[in-house]
């Protein structure tokens, strides 16, 4: 274990946030001669909802690559449930429970949406593969309490009209709360979104808004997001990183962000005199 | 009935069983595609490369024997012991799956993200290298393979319909291999669908044809799933040289089967499992019912071009095949 610290604190609207969950230490990713992230520290706590904003090319995405282990950071430590994480695979951060959405939607858009979500479940599934091909025994049992699962999602996101539907014919509010639903199907310890407002109308934002809150609500689960649309982000997140240049230029709740000089400046620009 | 009428349908029922085994080629080749989207031109070789390993090992025969006599000047060219048949399936079984992983580890792992035509063309590098060291391997004289699977014709099929001919008792004449071949078949597609459809890793290869990003946010190692399927194809291609290699021989000319498998990929679609099937009774009986019914009016010979016109057409009119995932698109 390491020397976290474990207390937490109380939201606003009287939310018990736990201790860390995730914590980032000096964090720089390079390109070649590209510095992407520079030196950024931030963490996450059990429970909160995180935004990491930022103007376009800031690195929002390519810190949450790093979380999520498409990316391997040149420099500084990744911490996950008090234990160093070592260089990883995706598909094995995906196994230590950190389930995330794409911004540009990364669906299996051949498979229906019920398909789909159960790949969530693939982690959850433990018996072997001539007893699930026979169905028989321990695999019967697990696969209908996997779908079980399923479909207690489908009915949270309000999707069970399209479950049989296949992916590639549904329009892209929809799909992008497929892809939710899939990474929810994981029962994350973290879920990383992507952009999930990114290219929808008001009332799409809204809905993905109300989704959002009702699954950090409902299951507990931490959430960390990035997000271009100030107005959401403010109203969504518990604590909020700002992000310019690949450096940190804020953190804080939103009402201390908003105050802060350096993102007011980054947002809205600076007269050089 | 009059026999003409029945020598027809005997005509139609051995392009059934033909189909059969152009299905089993067929069958690895959607394997492959369905799950990483590769067409896989060595698919044919694989097939007789697993029918000359199957033979070597049950013959006792020492692998690489002309190289290593070459180079330390022996005379070494049989262990001097026979594998039974079951044994020997398996250890060929266990060889396929050492080439698949070493395809993947050396080959497709270096190629993730490439464009679909670099794939394909390392495969064609692929089926001449590995008839290349099926050749070194095992040598290249024809060889016959037998497993013990009954051959020949069945007598009882011949005798139970010779009532149909009435006075001129006539019997239908099917060989017994084809019949086998018929049954393995059926219990490889209904194995590899329940697979596809109801298991944990069957998802996960589904999931990761259909996107790779996708599948590793999920918790799906693209290594492992794409090792799994190469030692599937490799084991049909196995099934597949089995009963080529029964009915003809071990030759190098059975990795042009490969070429018949062609046009029954384009009538069943090329990600679907029963359409590599339904694709290759419809070639088999196709390709034999037009020679016998058209065949003579054209001068014969039409079993080398059918299947290919055929495939044709339905590229024109169906691009997507009998069973092929339809292509969306939204725009």
């Amino acid at each position: 274990m390491n020397d976290m610290s474990t207390e937490g604190y109380t939201t606003a609207d009287g939310r018990k946030i736990g201790g860390v969950l995730m914590e980032m230490k000096n964090i720089t990713l390079r390109f070649g001669g590209v510095v992407a992230i520079k030196d950024i520290s931030f963490d996450i706590r059990e429970g909160e909802i995180r935004a990491i904003i930022g103007p376009n090319g800031a690195g929002k995405s390519s810190m949450l690559n790093v979380i999520s282990g498409f990316y391997v950071p040149q420099e500084g430590e990744v911490w996950f449930r008090g234990y160093r994480r070592g260089p990883m695979r995706p598909y094995q951060v995906a196994r230590l429970g950190i389930a995330r959405t794409f911004q540009n939607i990364a669906l299996f858009e051949g498979m229906s949406v019920l398909d789909n979500i159960m790949t969530g479940r693939l982690n959850h599934m433990k018996s072997g593969m001539l007893a699930q091909a026979l169905w028989w025994g321990k695999a019967e049992r697990e696969e209908s309490e996997n779908r079980e699962q399923v479909e207690k999602i489908i009915d949270f996101l309000e999707i069970q009209n399209i479950r049989k539907t296949p992916v590639g014919r549904l329009p892209y509010g929809l799909k992008k709360r497929v892809e939710l639903a899939r990474a929810l199907a994981a029962e994350p310890k973290l879920l990383l979104l992507d952009e999930p407002m990114a290219g929808m109308n008001v009332e799409e934002k809204e809905d993905m808004s109300r989704f959002i809150l009702d699954v950090n609500d409902e299951f507990g689960t931490t959430i960390a997001l990035i997000e271009h649309d100030m107005g959401v982000v403010m109203d969504l997140s518990d604590r909020v990183v700002v992000m310019d240049y690949g450096k940190k230029i804020g953190d804080g709740t939103p009402d201390e962000v908003r105050r802060n000089q350096d993102v007011i400046d980054a947002y809205l620009g600076v007269a050089h005199d | 009935m009059p026999t003409e009428i029945l020598y027809g349908v005997e005509v139609a029922l051995n392009g059934l069983m033909a189909g059969v085994l152009y299905a089993l080629v067929a069958l690895g080749f959607v394997l492959i595609f369905k799950a990483s989207g590769i067409f896989n031109y060595s698919q044919g070789v694989m097939a007789l490369f697993a029918a000359l390993t199957l033979v070597g090992i049950m013959e006792g025969q020492v692998p690489f024997a002309h190289l290593i006599n070459a180079i330390f000047g022996t005379k070494i060219h049989h262990f001097g012991w026979e594998v039974p048949a079951l044994l020997a399936i398996a250890l060929t079984t266990i060889v396929m799956v050492v080439f698949a992983w070493l395809v993947q580890r050396f080959i497709f792992r270096h190629l993730v993200g490439q464009e679909p035509i670099i794939l394909f063309m390392a495969t064609i590098g692929l089926a001449y290298f590995l008839e290349g060291v099926g050749d070194l391997m095992w040598g290249s004289d024809i060889k016959t393979l037998d497993v013990g699977l009954p051959q020949g014709a069945s007598f009882w099929i011949e005798e139970n319909t010779a009532f149909l001919g009435g006075e001129d008792f006539y019997g239908f004449f099917i060989d017994k291999l084809d019949v086998v071949a018929a049954v393995v078949a059926a219990v490889l597609v209904a194995g590899l669908v329940i697979f596809s459809q109801y298991t944990k890793q069957g998802r996960a290869m589904r999931a990761v044809a259909d996107d790779h990003q996708a599948a590793l946010s999920v918790g799906i190692s693209l290594s492992f799933i794409w090792v799994l399927v190469w030692s599937l194809a490799g084991f049909v291609a196995l099934v597949a040289g089995i009963m080529w290699g029964a009915k003809s021989g071990v030759q190098f000319s059975l990795s042009l089967i490969a070429l018949k498998a062609l046009p029954v990929l384009m009538l069943g679609g090329f990600t679907s499992i029963p359409g590599a099937i339904v694709g290759g009774l419809i070639i088999g009986v196709g390709e034999k019912l037009f020679e016998f019914l058209i065949g003579p009016m054209v001068g014969g010979a039409t079993e080398n071009w059918f299947a290919y016109v055929l495939a044709l057409i339905f590229l024109v009119f169906r691009p997507q095949g009998l069973f092929g995932e339809k292509i969306i698109e939204r725009v």
